[in-house]
């Protein structure tokens, strides 16, 4: 089955209409790459998975966007539970200014867990399958502002596994970092597949023929070509997305 | 070539002018407003020219403002209260003197006053004589006490306000001091939580619409004169005060309290809703992304960000009610003692200085006082802006 999946998704910013009928599927466990110039609605596209559109006064949508079959826009579903099992990571690094160990542990105190010792746990399993914990687990009562760039990334990523989401979303997580640091996130995401499922927005056209199984082109607005990896790295079916691979535009 | 440098030149000399001019200005209300207020020190409370003397025998080497006041106002008859003997203290001032000697023995031209005085002082054992220096004979056989200096003391440990007492004036600035810091603490703690609230629903609840109208409409509120706050407080808040209370006044710190904290909002609003505002979207989005509703995002992660804007417009806030004058003034009851609750008339530092400025004698005791309070006022508030700087730089520090 399906574990992400759009019918028709159109999104409009007051008069701009910013997603035009994209239709697609991502399979559970795998990951998909979200390609596209500047401007082509893949950040946005990214997040209709959780909602974070919302946010902004003014925007509408329409179609459906599918959660394990299930209609997330429905107006029975509550945004925080939703968002509990879509976790996202942003493009720049953004710890809370709090400790590492509170920056892991907020999603959960949000949620009510207080307990001394599951909060522990959760904190450690996080920071290992982050692949963090080996370099803070003597200073977790440090600032997050402590840490780099590239481990306050990984942070994020912890901090986002520790409420156990089925789904993460990645807005160029690399984008921000060192070259180092950026292949630390991709190993990472390579781990992080075989138990979450996988979107990710990138403009590194090798990043996302690295770490994607699939990938989908976007271009003003519109879904041009979505297949599996390979196959639009090599073989495009789209004149624009050759055009955009091999360096022509964007 | 040669033009244009000449032209920056003047430029720069009228913009080197401009703010010498300022700092000088400055510079020089402050050293002004000092100079008046530590010319207090050194003056006597009792009036120029005036002596105060006792029997040669009485053991009372000195007498402060507020024992001449009390022994005036005959709380205090007996010397021995004051550490004297056990005589009962007999005044005489200058106009009793027709009650112990004749006309003849004074004289047509006053001639034999002083040796009459003298004369008094000499006979009787309890006598606190008050009179004018000239009738000092040079041969005087009483004893001249030494007139009480104004210190630190006089100011902070006075318990009364009466500049203009007789013949001791009273300069005790701690129920002014008081006061004040009442009718402030009120007011910031009424617009405080208010305050705060508004902030909150404006930066992170509110539509854009809503926030559009809202915002200027609270910053008019900043625009209003202080006067018509005070005619407001006066027609609406003094008479509510009073039925809720059910007092016999209603210009009560209580009063004072509301009006200042409506003028203190729209800092308080302004500052803390822009601090709130300043919070990174990013942090918020990564609180909402982790499945935070939007009132745990607002207290878990807005407002301990802002924290440090929030206390800088608190005490922005709290620096402008300690500055108020006429508000403050209309609506306090203007009675200078020791406040016990908040639902009696106090009387603040401005406002004094208001009210009676223009009845002191320029150069006298009482104007010197009020430049002493003006001090005190400005050392206040000083603090408060340092207090501001400080929690700013310390945030400036933490952002980066």
């Amino acid at each position: 089955m399906n574990k992400l999946e759009s019918i028709d998704l159109n999104l409009y910013y007051s008069d701009f209409h910013a997603l035009k009928n994209v239709s697609m599927a991502v399979k559970a466990n795998t990951v998909a790459a979200l390609i596209g110039p500047s401007g082509c609605g893949k950040s946005t596209y990214l997040r209709t998975f959780n909602r974070m559109n919302d946010l902004i006064d003014n925007v509408k949508i329409d179609g459906g966007v599918l959660l394990d079959g299930k209609d997330i826009y429905d107006k029975a579903v509550v945004t925080d539970e939703l968002r509990k099992q879509v976790g996202m990571v942003f493009q720049k690094p953004n710890p809370f200014p709090k400790s590492i160990y509170e920056n892991v542990a907020y999603g959960l105190r949000v949620n009510g867990i207080n307990n001394k010792k599951i909060l522990d746990e959760s904190v450690e399993k996080s920071l290992q399958q982050s692949a963090l914990w080996d370099e803070v687990k003597d200073k977790l009562k440090k600032s997050a502002f402590e840490l780099s760039g590239g481990q306050q990334q990984r942070l994020c990523i912890a901090r986002a596994l520790a409420i156990e989401p089925t789904v993460i979303l990645m807005d160029e997580p690399a984008s921000a970092l060192d070259p180092i640091s950026t292949s630390k996130i991709e190993e990472l995401i390579y781990e992080l597949k075989k138990k979450y499922t996988i979107v990710i927005v990138t403009h590194n056209m090798q990043q996302a023929g690295r770490v994607s199984d699939y990938t989908a082109f976007f271009y003003m607005g519109s879904l041009i070509e979505y297949g599996e990896t390979k196959e639009i790295f090599t073989n495009p079916k789209n004149q624009q997305t050759q055009n955009y691979i091999t360096g022509r535009f964007g | 070539m040669k033009a244009r440098k000449i032209k920056e030149k003047i430029i720069e000399s009228i913009l080197l002018a401009s703010s010498s001019i300022t700092s000088i200005t400055v510079l020089l209300i402050v050293v002004f407003l000092f100079s008046q207020g530590v010319s207090l020190f050194g003056d006597s409370t009792v009036e120029k020219g005036s002596v105060m003397a006792v029997n040669k025998n009485n053991p009372v080497k000195e007498l402060t403002g507020s024992q001449i006041k009390e022994i005036f106002d005959q709380n205090v008859v007996y010397w021995n209260e004051i550490g004297g003997k056990k005589d009962t203290i007999i005044l005489f001032r200058i106009d009793d003197i027709g009650n112990y000697y004749s006309d003849e023995e004074i004289g047509e031209n006053f001639e034999g006053l002083s040796e009459c005085v003298s004369r008094l002082v000499d006979s009787i054992p309890g006598i606190l004589a008050y009179f004018p220096e000239k009738y000092l004979s040079k041969n005087f056989k009483g004893k001249v006490l030494p007139l009480e200096k104004v210190s630190l003391k006089t100011l902070f440990k006075g318990k009364e306000w009466f500049p203009s007492a007789q013949p001791a004036a009273q300069i005790g600035a701690m129920p002014l001091i008081l006061g004040t810091l009442w009718v402030s603490l009120g007011a910031i703690l009424l617009a405080l939580p208010l305050g705060l609230a508004t902030a909150v629903y404006m930066s992170d609840i509110a539509h854009g619409k809503v926030r559009r109208v809202m915002k200027p409409l609270i910053e008019l509120l900043a625009g209003i004169p202080s006067v018509v706050y005070g005619f407001f407080g006066l027609i609406v808040i003094v008479p509510l005060v009073q039925q809720v209370f059910n007092l016999p006044v209603g210009e009560t710190a209580l009063s004072g309290s509301i009006v200042l904290g409506i003028m203190a909002l729209p800092t308080i609003i302004t500052v803390s809703e822009d601090a709130m505002r300043n919070t990174p979207r990013a942090m918020k989005e990564a609180s909402l992304a982790l499945g935070a509703t939007k009132w745990q995002t607002i207290y878990r992660v807005v407002i301990p960000c802002s924290a440090s804007g929030i206390t800088a417009g608190a005490i922005l806030g709290i620096g402008r009610a300690i500055g108020e004058t006429m508000a403050v003034l209309m609506v306090t009851g203007n009675a200078a003692v020791i406040p016990h609750t908040i639902l009696e008339p106090v009387r603040t530092i401005p406002a004094t200085i208001a009210a009676e400025l223009g009845e002191a004698a320029q150069g006298g005791l009482h104007f010197k006082a009020l430049f002493a309070l003006g001090c005190i006022l400005f050392i206040i508030t000083l603090i408060i802006n340092l207090l501001v700087e400080s929690i700013s730089a310390s945030n400036k520090h933490k952002s980066h």
